[in-house]
């Protein structure tokens, strides 16, 4: 346990939460948290990463989906296992870690009334950006509407994300980050009388019945709805390597809930696999909370993010290693490091070509999976029943607005609402922001020494434009598209530095010649914190992919006047960079350079697949290559299926072993959906009156 | 048509074909199994809970169930897979005096057919169930050699070692039709293929009425549902397979046991009975069974439920099976189980086997007498 607590007490955007220091214990020592926070979290800012011991083979425990969907954060709190990340700290609290199996002591169960029966117009599954979207359009149309989260807030994970939104500020707040999103959205349903929000309250099964059973804060609830809004969103693809279940090792998403929401230094030295923008992001949020972020690898040649992503954290000086993978995570009991190694076209393996640094942290993004198992479900039972977002397509949060936007309105229409009309470009609209990152066009910035004028820094199209909004001139406009075209700047600019701030991918500068033609002046938006700053100091100026330009002196900075959080730093470059200053390298080179030597890396097949049950990739190719193609059937054999997380994990990870041995998808048959969806006590289900 | 021949077709390769396929396997009769499903055990043996009792009230069932134990007990130690035995007894538990009435009626009948079962007092049932409610407990009776194991693993290791003595598997082949010639099957026809035979044996579970028509005739088997489930694993906390057979609002007897890897496993009788053969899952199974389980358990609040599941009851009208041979002179029945398909597979694979080749013994000739579709179907089960 650590004597000081690793919470993160500064940060650029977030600010701290009201918080009340509550003590418990940890296997008998006392403990210091924040009352209500998750108690996982709480160990995490103990520095405590280790949670107890798997039964099967006393591997390592610790926090793995941060979400409640795995069961890995079990702990004995107050003699009962529980899921930490979903039980709120309490003063007192005895926590023991859990070694092996628990053992189920002589305790009163959950104090909760007996199941109730509701009916509802329309339930929506989850409080994320669309399912928010479409509670707002049916609660305008007073349709009787429920939507449930799991969390103690709507918001779903925008309440993770510090950083700005693309995409147009008229159709889904562009420039505004995700966090603000949330309250606005969250504010505008409190309004609606018809919708009831159902916070803390877990999704359990859909059943034949036409029913959905939810563990609400006070008992279990079957609710019948006449229509089914599916908006459960997405989850974490996993990536089987040696060492990728040891307590250290988690998804990106996970990363943000400690960090973001629950403002807790869970690492100091991180290293990211996957470069799409959920990883680039969590690079970008690690360097906010104050982390070393040592690298990053992707497999393919270029990151699937957008540019914009990974530019700026290459310009704070995050090594981004494309057409690499991860070889293996060291570590006995928990990451102590990780090593890398080069891939070719196939995505084998160069020998020759690993590096290894020291750890504390690997975070996995390699993509995400929508959580359609109660859609499956409600389809099989004949429901009426649609679904929104992530759930439906995986793509950006702006996205996940727009569809649920659209299926609330279709929703209305369907339970009978008159006057409904869908405006017919809404669906357009939607279909653009889905889209990934575009064409790229070649950078050439302005070579002009003289007067004012923004640099643009963008050169892929991707569904963002309220640089062209923001502009009080009207002097920037994207070429050829309203929202997907790249912006171009033409006219005579009064330096009012809005479209600096705005830039949700920080690609946007000022340049300044009007004071000094010599030192012109430099205004590049900045978001790790000001105290990182010091005036009249000497910094690395860095072009818009990174590379080292110069030095530069700070001038000074200011807060961006109606954009919060956004610092605008002023720098006195070299004429000659000015125009191709984009950033400056905040993290030292010779700190985050990999180990000389590279360590040793186990076998690719000693990697686990079935984390509950501890099973590993080469158990399974062995009966896979014996010729098993029933899912049902490995399950029996290897119990990889059978575990807490109800194999949410690892089928899409057997079916990738599957698929290196040759076997296509049509010649498997899948795991069969059971309920429950998400493991939940016997008690909840037998309370019993007050009388 | 140069078609594929088997001296014996089984139907359906779930907890009694695939016991079958060996008994005849190992008597060097050339068999195919043919499934539905992609693999062994996948259909309503999977959904089985996984008791193992030879305490029953009819003496055919009886000298199955002790049969099928002994397989299931030295499995491991014959064949070396692991098919999660656990010797933790059986016992029915009485809070009332009715409950506790019959089970003095039935325990010397039972211990005259010579099971090793009990009577046992309050106190006694509390050193057996510890943390069982003590509140208006009378005691019960405990059998100590009954048992448990896991369907999934035991129906593939059947399964396997059927292969390995040169049965063979169609899987996710359908039964689509039966060619008579001279009152004899000799075609079995799937959706894929079709295979000439010397006999058939229908194992088709909640199907079996279906496959029946198919040769003419009429099986009184007719499916029924159950639901049940499981909980994450905890250190042990009793042996025995613990049964109420006490009625309640929407239900008769539930039952659980702690499964070999420290699982809770459950399940409930629906009151009145779910006709059908649909297993989608029904938001009623949790509510119905839970406030009982925790009520004769009650630190089972604490313990998560992970997984739920309905299955398929092949009931017929006295809960016995049938064995027998009827209808074409090739065709056999192993039909009926009524939900205890997986604890009296193996017993009844071998006396089917011996049927098929007139090798019957004495028991045998009782058990199939006992058990034969002309019976009077009218006697009613004293313990399920």
């Amino acid at each position: 346990m650590s004597s000081q607590e690793e919470r993160i007490t500064r940060h650029p955007v977030l600010e701290e939460h009201g918080i009340r220091k509550v003590e418990f214990t940890f296997n008998g020592k006392p403990a210091v948290g924040v009352e209500g926070e998750a108690a996982s979290s709480a160990l995490f800012a103990m520095g405590i990463h280790v949670f107890g011991h798997h039964h099967t083979d006393s591997s390592a425990q610790g926090m793995f989906c941060a979400n409640g969907q795995c069961s890995q954060c079990t702990l004995l709190i107050d003699g009962i296992p529980r899921k930490s990340c979903i039980v709120p700290l309490e003063a007192g609290m005895q926590i023991e870690s859990l070694e092996g199996l628990p053992e189920l002591r002589d305790l009163p169960g959950p104090d909760v009334r007996p199941p109730l029966r509701t009916d509802t117009g329309v339930l929506i599954l989850g409080g994320g950006p669309s399912g928010m979207a479409a509670a707002i359009e049916l609660g305008k149309k007073g349709i009787d509407t429920i939507i449930v989260d799991d969390k103690d807030r709507l918001g779903g994970k925008l309440v993770l994300q510090t950083h700005k939104f693309f995409g147009s500020v008229a159709d889904c707040h562009a420039g505004t980050r995700g966090i603000h999103i949330a309250l606005l959205l969250a504010d505008e349903i409190e309004k609606l009388e018809s919708v009831d929000v159902w916070l803390d309250s877990i999704v359990l099964g859909v059943f034949s019945d036409g029913t959905v059973g939810i563990r609400c804060v006070d008992g279990y609830r079957i609710v019948k709805p006449e229509y089914l809004l599916i908006a459960t969103g997405a989850r974490e693809k996993s990536l089987p390597f040696p060492g990728s279940t040891l307590p250290g090792a988690y998804g990106a998403g996970a990363f943000q809930t400690l960090v973001n929401r629950d403002l807790v230094r869970c690492a100091e030295r991180i290293f990211i696999v996957g470069g799409g923008n959920v990883g680039l992001i969590a690079a970008y949020h690690a360097l906010q909370a104050g982390m070393t972020v040592v690298g990053l690898a992707e497999a393919l040649p270029v990151c699937g993010g957008y540019k914009v992503h990974a530019d700026k954290i290459k310009r704070l000086g995050v090594p981004v290693f494309t057409r690499h993978t991860v070889l293996a995570a060291h570590g006995s009991e928990k990451v102590e490091a990780v090593t890398i190694a080069e891939v070719d076209d196939s995505f084998t393996p160069l020998p020759g070509t690993e590096k290894s640094w020291k750890v504390d942290t690997v975070l996995v993004a390699v993509g995400l999976n929508p959580v359609d198992e109660f859609h499956r479900k409600a389809s099989q039972f004949g429901m009426k029943t649609m679904m929104a977002g992530d759930a439906e397509e995986i793509a950006e949060a702006s996205a996940a607005m727009f569809s649920g936007k659209i299926q609330g309105l279709q929703i209305a229409r369907e339970l009978g609402v008159e006057d409904i009309s869908i405006p017919s470009d809404l669906h357009e609209k939607a279909e653009v922001l889905k889209s990934p990152g575009g064409e790229l066009f070649p950078y050439d910035p302005p070579d002009i020494r003289e007067g004012v004028f923004p640099v643009l820094h963008c050169m892929q199209e991707i569904p963002c434009n309220p640089c062209m909004t923001c502009c009080p001139k009207d002097l920037i406009d994207t070429s050829g598209h309203p929202i997907m075209g790249l912006p171009e700047f033409h006219g005579s600019c009064v330096g009012c530095e809005k479209c600096v701030a705005v830039c949700p991918g920080l690609a946007v500068t000022l340049v300044d010649f009007r004071e000094s033609s010599e030192r012109p002046l430099v205004t590049i938006p900045f978001e790790l914190g000001e105290w990182l700053l010091e005036k009249g100091s000497e910094v690395t100026v860095t072009g818009w992919e990174g590379s080292v330009l110069g030095k530069a002196v700070i001038a000074g900075w200011k807060k961006a006047a109606g954009f919060p959080h956004t610092t605008l730093l002023k720098l006195e470059t070299p004429a000659d960079i000015a125009c191709r200053t984009a950033g400056i390298l905040i993290q030292d080179p010779e700190e985050i350079a990999p180990l000389e030597e590279p360590l040793e890396v186990p076998l690719p097949d000693d990697a686990i697949i079935c984390r509950c049950e501890r099973v590993s990739a080469g158990e399974i190719r062995r009966h896979i290559r014996s010729g098993i193609r029933d899912m049902n059937h490995l399950k029996a054999i290897t119990r990889a299926g059978f575990g807490a997380c109800g194999g949410k994990t690892c089928a899409a990870l057997i079916e990738r072993i599957c698929s290196e041995e040759g076997i296509g998808g049509r010649e498997i048959t899948d795991f069969t959906d059971r309920p429950l969806f998400a493991e939940t006590e016997l008690g909840w289900f037998s309370g019993a009156d007050d009388e | 048509m140069n078609r594929k021949y088997y001296d014996s077709i089984i139907i359906g390769a779930g907890s009694v074909g695939a016991p079958l396929a060996i008994s005849l396997a190992e008597k060097g009769i050339s068999v195919l199994c043919i499934d539905r499903a992609s693999s062994a055990g996948q259909g309503n043996n999977k959904c089985a809970i996984g008791g193992i009792r030879a305490t029953h009230s009819e003496p055919a069932k009886v000298a199955l169930g002790l049969r099928s134990l002994e397989i299931f007990r030295t499995w491991q130690e014959r064949y070396g897979d692991d098919i999660s035995w656990y010797q933790g007894g059986y016992t029915y538990v009485a809070y009332d005096e009715g409950t506790m009435n019959l089970f003095r009626g039935n325990v010397p009948l039972q211990q005259k057919a010579g099971l090793n079962i009990k009577l046992i007092d309050a106190p006694e049932m509390e050193n057996l169930v510890p943390g069982i409610n003590p509140e208006g407990l009378l005691g019960g009776t405990w059998s100590p050699f009954d048992g448990s194991s896991s369907p999934m693993q035991s129906c593939y290791a059947f399964g396997r070692r059927a292969e390995e003595l040169g049965a063979e598997f169609a899987f996710n082949e359908t039964v689509t039709g039966l060619k008579i010639y001279k009152n004899r099957i000799v075609t079995v026809t799937t959706d894929r293929d079709s295979y000439s035979c010397g006999s058939v044996v229908n194992c088709a579970g909640s199907f079996a009425a279906g496959v029946g028509e198919m040769a003419g005739i009429e099986l009184p088997v007719f499916p029924e549902s159950h639901e049940a489930g499981v909980t994450e694993p905890v250190e042990r906390l009793f042996d025995p397979m613990v049964v109420d057979i006490r009625k309640a609002p929407g239900s008769a007897n539930y039952y659980f046991y702690q499964h070999d890897t420290g699982q809770v496993v459950f399940c409930i009788t629906p009151d009145p009975p779910i006709p059908g053969t649909d297993t989608s899952e029904t938001s009623e199974f949790l509510p119905l069974v839970a406030p009982r389980m925790t009520g004769l358990y009650p630190r089972l609040a604490n313990l998560k439920v992970r997984r739920l599941w309905r299955g398929i009851y092949p009931m017929t009208p006295d809960g016995a099976p049938i064995l027998d041979r009827c209808g074409p002179d090739n065709h056999y029945v192993a039909v009926g189980m009524c939900g205890q398909g997986f604890m009296l597979g193996p017993g009844i694979g071998e006396v089917m086997a011996r049927f098929l080749t007139d090798e019957v013994n004495e028991t045998d000739r009782l058990v199939l007498s006992e058990l034969r579709l002309d019976r009077q179907f009218t006697s009613e089960e004293a313990l399920k």
